[in-house]
């Protein structure tokens, strides 16, 4: 199935702008792409407007500059991600947390299989 | 210096490990299918930009001041529609006409004016697509389908870090009353380095 790239997703606003080199995305990492991937996917799907997100990641991008956090566009892009699916209500902050918790202590793995 | 670096590791596995549990929390709830996810991902690695050009080209079909102004002082005008990037800087626009073809060729990928231009095609960047382009336009371009009569001459503009080359192609026959938004249809990427004419390819 052929996807036409989004506009308003492709020429994101000033710092929100998705990383490039000579044009292409870059992702420094393959979770950096799946990240990129899942908010635009919800978003195909109508589960926010893509303007939500921007905001969401202009505000992430602001507050972490203010206090001079040496994060990355990506990082930043997967905390603004998972404010926005909580205010939806598409997630719950208590079910994120034990999940990301599974994930830290290596109870789950990258497959999703928990031990 | 040993205390940045656990810092910067640990905001990096912070975000790793939100990733990786917003990814399986939400394929579990069945907001996301992991193959679309790919699938859109693969799409934007292809994408090949906003191609602000479009409405360069448009305008100056339409506004014979505009088109003036943009021969004259490409990187100024462009840049009044306000999408000139740090990598679209110093844009030379050069106007094709009935009896003069100009095509861009490019040594460095990195001088490439993408914000305006939109992504190279990947045949753009072979070195030998390039050479040959220089040796023989003429074939390059039948190559690319477009066939040029006789007369016509073709001017062959290589793009160097400090100036780069945008071309304005001829507006097509039969386009005349058609909006701006359609005129942007037929400035196509191919047609602005000039492998093309609008509205083709």
């Amino acid at each position: 199935m052929a996807t036409e790239p989004n506009e308003q997703i492709s020429n994101m606003p000033n710092e929100t702008a998705l990383p490039r080199s000579n044009g292409e995305l870059v992702f420094e990492a393959p979770w950096e792409g799946r990240a990129f991937g899942i908010a635009v996917a919800m978003n195909r799907d109508a589960k926010y407007e893509w303007r939500e997100f921007v905001d969401e990641l202009a505000g992430e991008i602001a507050a972490a500059e203010k206090v001079g956090a040496g994060s990355t566009y990506y990082e930043r892009w997967v905390a603004s991600l998972e404010r926005l699916a909580i205010k939806k209500g598409l997630v719950t902050p208590e079910e994120m947390e034990s999940r990301a918790q599974e994930y830290a202590s290596g109870a789950r793995n990258e497959e999703g299989h928990t031990h | 210096m040993s205390e940045v670096h656990d810092h910067v590791h640990e905001e990096e596995s912070w975000a790793l490990t939100r990733y990786e549990a917003q990814d399986s929390l939400l394929v579990e709830k069945g907001l996301i299918s992991s193959d679309s996810v790919d699938g859109l991902v693969e799409a934007y690695e292809q994408d090949i930009g906003p191609m602000n050009g479009t409405k360069v080209v448009a305008r100056a079909w339409t506004d014979p001041d505009y088109k003036q102004r943009l021969l004259e002082h490409g990187t100024e005008t462009i840049s009044e529609l306000g999408f000139l990037g740090r990598e679209g800087s110093d844009i030379v626009v050069l106007e094709n006409t009935p009896t003069v073809h100009n095509m861009v060729v490019c040594t460095l990928c990195s001088c490439y004016p993408w914000p305006v231009l939109g992504l190279p095609p990947s045949w753009y960047k072979s070195e030998a697509c390039r050479s040959r382009a220089v040796i023989e336009p003429r074939a390059v371009l039948q190559d690319f389908g477009l066939e040029l009569e006789d007369g016509v001459e073709i001017g062959v503009w290589d793009s160097t870090t400090d100036v780069r080359y945008m071309v304005l192609p001829e507006r097509p026959e039969g386009s005349e009353g058609m909006t701006l938004e359609q005129l942007e249809e037929l400035a196509t990427r191919d047609s602005m380095i000039g492998v093309a004419k609008a509205g083709q390819g």
